[in-house]
């Protein structure tokens, strides 16, 4: 059921679906390389993205938010789990069908520097992708750079000048065209402002949105940056150790969050406000993020949790939906689950594996 | 804010340049500002605006050539720095001035534990010997929230997390209880919830300590939360300097007018589209002899191009002390806030 014959996608269902992804490096110590443990980079994550939907994905440094990103566009072989875009499982595909998958979903990265070439023109640079998935004449692919320098609002006259020649949110277009190339109906965008000035990442960001509500497309927009995040998304998933904390609708999540994670996450984002910093109530987490590689019994977020009981370091809780279109993993929201726990454990949700231990 | 008493650090017309084979850049261009004992003042800038570069050349720690302090007067506690001779400047640096940089990984030293680098200026600059360095650094680190200290006090930097090493790092800065401390960016490399952390430490520090901080950032949001004074710059310059809450409900600059909506909120009401800065920020080759933010401003006229605005009073108080602004264009009148 897992291979073969995809379920045709329908029209009205997620263009992206996400179900119990797994992700683990392997860890390898002594002389022997014997491998000794994992690295649970993400552990257990499942989401979806309608066709023309925006969802952010936040988190701290290290809690797997662009290893999810990898690994959704099989940049990465997965450990396990599902990854259904526009209703083939990308996670089983084989290499010449995972090619032939490719251009309809594509990557913006966090550092423009580093993800363009040095040595070849901007044009080369956004003509590569056309090179290796089409068979098209060297004209029609001028022609095609020309509209696509065109849509991220770069001069014509820059097509032969070399990145260097280039600022950062000028490079971070080049990125942006290239990913567009192929007309890909998927984009994750990792950290894509992360390295811009503040004045040039706005310009970023609303070019993003114009390309969406032009082209129709839908992104999976990776990032710390809490505001742009609401700016940006219609959903958010809040990550915290390779797990979902919080998955819910841009609007209530920033209105009022309910996992105690994105709680203080958000409380310690600075407002640009002296009056509102002076009045807001911040929540201070003690101590750092546990180890992706020992991460504690229980819940993830047991160590610094404010509101931390018993059952949470014994029992992982499992992501489910508390309030329409709301999903937490959280025992604060499992009244129900927490009852009926030690009955059927099993039968609550899908991303389970955790439970028992 | 204090004021009337001498500041403890008063820079006067600084201008840094640097040669490069293209021509020289104006990197600071007469900068001037004081800084009150208690007071914490926020710089803020994009890249390039010359923030770092300006707090650098008062200590000397920039590299010249390239680099020139041209003019200036740097006054601390009413004694020139700028013109000391090195070893007397290092005497100053690190005692009476404490820096803290971006980057806690590269700033410590990864072959030393972090108690050999705390205790090397209590023995350079205070004279201590093993044993009394040793008790002030377990001392300091538990001032900084270093959980068991003790017996972290021959770690070496890489068995702290980012958090703790940004800690340890402020610990050193402040380990001979230096007059001023310059944070250059600290929680910049953090995560929010580390940053949050380290900023409540550092509100805690100062209200323990009474010292005079200046706080070097670009993120606006951080400087809303713990700055007493803030000054924009831009292209090298000073464009607009306010108390903080004046500068928020009542920006001046139309660079700071804009750089405030640039940034999404995230509370109230969710705005359908970003403003803009169009462009980029300028590179300050040749004679800043005209308004650095000409290129990107929306009130661009011919004075713009003909001079280089200079600093004027906005609230009737002597510039440098009240809200002053770096522009030709009058920004229209607006409520007057509650008690500017």
């Amino acid at each position: 059921m897992r291979d073969a014959a995809a379920p045709a996608a329908d029209p009205a269902g997620p263009l992206v679906q996400v179900e119990d992804l797994k992700m683990y490096f392997p860890i390898y110590t002594g002389i022997l390389r014997s491998h000794t443990g994992d690295v649970k980079a993400v552990d257990g994550v499942s989401f979806s993205i309608l066709p023309g939907e925006t969802l952010g994905l936040v988190g701290e440094s290290g809690c797997g938010k662009s290893t999810v990103g990898r690994a959704v566009l099989r940049l990465y072989e997965v450990t396990d789990g599902r990854v259904v875009i526009d209703g083939e499982d990308v996670a089983q595909l084989s290499a010449e069908k995972l090619r032939r998958k490719r251009p309809t979903m594509q990557m913006v990265f966090q550092d423009p520097q580093a993800s363009l070439n040095p040595r070849m023109t901007l044009a080369r640079i956004i003509s590569e992708p056309l090179d290796e998935h089409t068979n098209w004449d060297r004209a029609r692919k001028t022609e095609r750079v020309f509209e696509l320098m065109d849509q991220v609002g770069l001069n014509r006259r820059f097509a032969n000048r070399y990145p260097h020649e280039f600022s950062g949110g000028q490079r971070q277009r080049i990125g942006i065209a290239r990913a567009l190339a192929l007309n890909p109906k998927f984009i994750v965008c990792d950290e894509p402002i992360a390295a811009l000035d503040v004045s040039i990442q706005a310009q970023v960001v609303n070019l993003l949105e114009d390309l969406q509500e032009r082209l129709g497309l839908t992104y999976l927009f990776i990032s710390h940056d809490l505001s742009m995040v609401r700016h940006l998304a219609d959903k958010v998933a809040v990550m915290y150790l390779g797990r979902i904390a919080e998955l819910s609708p841009s609007k209530d999540l920033y209105a009022r969050p309910l996992h105690p994670y994105a709680e203080a996450l958000l409380s310690a984002v600075n407002e640009p406000d002296p009056e509102l910093a002076a009045r807001r109530n911040r929540i201070i987490l003690k101590g750092d993020v546990p180890s992706p590689a020992n991460p504690p019994k229980g819940c993830n977020f047991c160590t610094r949790c404010p509101r931390v009981f018993d059952l949470c370091r014994q029992v992982k809780p499992e992501l489910s939906e508390v309030e329409p279109g709301r999903f937490v993993a959280c025992h604060l929201y499992g009244s129900t689950a927490a009852a009926g726990s030690t009955g059927a454990p099993e039968a609550t949700e899908r991303n389970q594996q955790g439970v028992t231990p | 804010m204090p004021d009337g008493a001498q500041p403890v650090l008063d820079v006067r017309g600084l201008k840094t340049v640097f040669r490069t084979r293209a021509g020289e850049i104006h990197a600071v261009n007469d900068v001037s500002f004081a800084l009150q004992s208690g007071e914490l003042l926020g710089v803020v800038g994009e890249s390039g605006s010359g923030k770092s570069v300006t707090m650098m050349s008062l200590l000397g720690l920039l590299p010249m050539p390239p680099a020139e302090v041209r003019a200036g007067k740097v006054l601390l506690n009413g004694q020139d720095i700028l013109h000391l001779p090195p070893d007397q400047l290092r005497r100053v640096r690190g005692a009476k001035v404490g820096f803290v940089f971006q980057d806690p990984m590269t700033s410590l030293n990864p072959v030393f534990s972090v108690g050999m680098q705390i205790m090397e200026p209590l023995k350079k600059h205070l004279g201590m010997g093993r044993a009394q360095a040793e008790s002030r650094a377990v001392e300091l680190l538990e001032l900084v929230g270093i959980p068991d200290a003790r017996a972290r006090l021959y770690s070496f930097p890489h068995q702290f997390s980012g958090g703790m090493r940004q800690r340890v790092m402020i610990a050193i800065a402040l380990a001979c209880n230096p007059d001023v401390l310059i944070a250059d960016e600290p929680t910049t490399a953090l995560d929010v919830t580390i940053q949050a952390q380290i900023l409540e430490l550092v509100k805690e520090l100062r209200q323990k300590l009474g010292m005079a901080i200046i706080w070097i950032t670009h993120d606006l949001g951080v400087i809303a939360g713990i700055a007493d004074r803030v000054m924009v710059m831009y292209g090298g310059q000073v464009v607009e300097q306010a108390p903080v809450k004046e500068l928020f409900a009542n920006p001046q600059h139309p660079y700071t007018r804009a750089l405030l909506l640039t940034i999404p909120k995230i509370t109230g009401e969710r705005e359908a589209r970003l403003k803009v800065i169009e462009g980029q920020p300028p590179i300050m080759l040749g004679a800043p002899n005209a308004c650095p933010f000409r290129a990107r401003c929306e009130y661009r006229h011919a004075a713009c191009d003909a001079t280089n605005p200079p600093r004027r009073a906005v609230d009737g108080q002597p510039v440098g002390l009240g809200h002053d602004v770096a522009c030709h264009w009058h920004a229209p009148a607006r409520t007057e806030v509650a008690h500017a």
